[in-house]
């Protein structure tokens, strides 16, 4: 399974090399250091965004995204040197010490005061992850019974805004550092319920929280406000423009369909919410 | 002692200051001067050169950005009540069980040996461990157990670890208030015929306990700010409620509001707790 998904990868990336000579100019100079693109992501950076927390293999659907975008920009694989950040550094003042930071940043308008973003890479649905023992106990994926559970989410994640704005939980929502320490709660019975985007959501109800389930999801397309993936950059970084002239070539020319089939989990089994 | 001789002083320099009290005066406002001016240069220093640093208006839009700070401010308050109130019920906890543990150590009869040593590994223990490790693994690893809620609540199991943490200090320090009352008085209790029990009580403890006020206090203040840890866990009091206003708008300003609503209440405790010092230390001199 991994190497066919290699080999589609490797297939989409070379197909468009020859589209790629337009933009490399665009890179030139604008770059940290000249002739490399640095790319950061988080640490550790979680599947299915980055398989084994290994972005230099291309796997996983960030990394998959951020070798296409360099790759458009005219850099080879061999000119991309990773980073990683956490959240505060990324948004610290001061020189940043990457060109851009891919890990699943929610462009919001707040947020792009103080930093810029790309152009949405992906878009993502918010999925509700919980444990068969909830759903045994009646809760369902209608909105009345979500607002009786006891919720838990990330406090850095926009989650939190979806939670209290469109969910309006009964009780006040814990929040917690990190998706570990989410599972935890969820795990010792803290929590009821979760709220994550779809494809992370997915992967933790199957491998990661015993007994977890997803009781259903939010479709982009349905939400007042849906959640949007760009990559993150300093503030009036000139390299902006040819990172978003690269991701909308990926996506009029299909690749970046090619590369979430790929590496993105088909979610079509999730109950919508109602 | 001290204020009787202060008082001969100042009632020899009311009638006719002498040569050496005006030269004494005279040293003084000399270094009051020489304070003032050292202190001044340093505020300007500080407000005029760091503005001129190239990165300041950077740090000043995302730190000191008043904007967000009006936007996230009144929900920093409302967070705050939770610290408080972790603190309100955590104080009483703290204290009585740092004066178990204390008396324990302090158990003298051979027979009590088990629970003098388990006074001493639960203070060894408990001081060297950090907060947030106790936190995490009572936290997250009791509720993991099975308890059905509200027995799994963060709150419950929060509280538990600041209070095993912060009365292994308190216990200490007890403890050495305890040891700071001289032998004699245990002596002179046993020969009015008290029992160890009621010398402990009435005669011990009621010293030792007012020795070590401004010591606790400190613990106090820290367990004030410490009580932001359990933010780990889930409840969202201003240090997590500041957290995410930070990722809401990419912008530190949020910690610095926190900070403020922290410092106004440690600010005047710290002070309070410096004066009970001081005000001991001229009792004792």
């Amino acid at each position: 399974m991994k190497l066919l998904a290699s080999t589609a990868l490797a297939l989409a990336v070379s197909g468009t090399t020859a589209l790629a000579a337009g933009h490399a100019a665009c890179a030139a100079g604008k770059t940290l250091t000249d002739g490399t693109l640095t790319i950061a992501t988080g640490n550790p950076a979680y599947y299915p965004w980055v398989m084994n927390d290994a972005p230099e293999s291309g796997e996983g659907f960030e990394a998959a995204v951020a070798y296409a975008i360099a790759d458009k920009m005219g850099f080879d694989a061999d000119a991309v040197t990773w980073v990683r950040t956490s959240f505060d550094e990324a948004i610290q003042p001061g020189a940043k010490n990457f060109d851009f930071n891919i890990q699943q940043y929610s462009i919001t308008p707040e947020r792009d005061e103080m930093v810029d973003f790309s152009m949405p890479y992906y878009t993502s649905a918010m999925a509700v992850l919980t444990t068969q023992a909830v759903m045994d106990a009646g809760a369902n994926a209608t909105l009345d019974s979500l607002k009786s559970l006891q919720w838990g989410v990330v406090g850095s994640h926009t989650s939190y805004s979806m939670l209290t704005g469109v969910i309006q939980p009964e009780s006040d929502p814990l929040l917690y550092n990190d998706n570990a320490d989410v599972n935890a709660a969820i795990m010792a019975g803290q929590i009821d319920a979760a709220l994550y985007d779809l494809p992370t959501a997915l992967y933790l109800s199957a491998v990661v929280v015993e007994g977890g389930a997803l009781l259903g999801q939010f479709p982009a397309e349905q939400s007042e406000s849906p959640d949007h993936f760009g990559l993150l950059m300093e503030e009036g970084n000139p390299l902006k423009e040819c990172v978003d002239a690269a991701i909308t070539d990926l996506t009029e020319s299909g690749e970046l369909a090619a590369i979430e089939a790929t590496w993105l989990a088909e979610a079509t089994g999730v109950p919508v919410i109602k | 002692m001290a204020d009787a001789s202060s008082q001969d002083r100042a009632a020899a320099s009311s009638t006719a200051p002498t040569r050496r009290a005006l030269y004494e005066a005279g040293v003084r406002r000399r270094a009051n001067r020489i304070a003032l001016i050292s202190t001044l240069s340093v505020i300007v220093a500080i407000f005029v050169l760091v503005p001129l640093a190239p990165g300041w208006e950077a740090v000043q839009k995302s730190f000191f950005n008043g904007r967000v700070f009006a936007a996230t401010f009144p929900g920093l308050l409302d967070a705050f009540v939770l610290n408080v109130m972790i603190f309100a019920w955590s104080a009483p906890l703290i204290a009585l069980t740092g004066l178990a543990i204390a008396l324990c150590r302090d158990a003298r009869a051979p027979a009590l040996f088990p629970l003098r040593l388990f006074g001493i590994a639960y203070t060894d223990i408990f001081r060297g461990l950090p907060v947030v490790l106790v936190i995490y693994i009572i936290g997250f690893g009791v509720p993991g157990l099975g308890l059905p809620r509200p027995w799994n609540s963060p709150y419950i199991w929060g509280t538990l670890a600041l209070v095993l943490v912060y009365s292994a200090y308190v216990a200490e320090v007890i403890r050495s208030g305890i040891d700071s009352i001289h032998q004699s008085q245990r002596s002179a209790a046993a020969s009015l015929g008290l029992s160890d029990r009621d010398t402990m009580r009435y005669v011990v403890l009621p010293q030792a306990i007012r020795n070590v006020v401004p010591a606790n206090m400190n613990l106090f203040i820290a367990l004030q700010k410490d009580v932001a840890l359990l933010s780990f866990i889930g409840p969202v009091e201003v240090f997590r409620q500041a957290g995410v206003y930070k990722s809401l708008y990419a912008n530190f300003t949020p910690y610095v509001g926190a900070a403020l609503i922290f410092l106004a209440l440690t600010i005047p405790a710290t002070r309070y707790a410096d004066y009970l010092m001081n005000k001991q230390n001229k009792a004792r001199r």
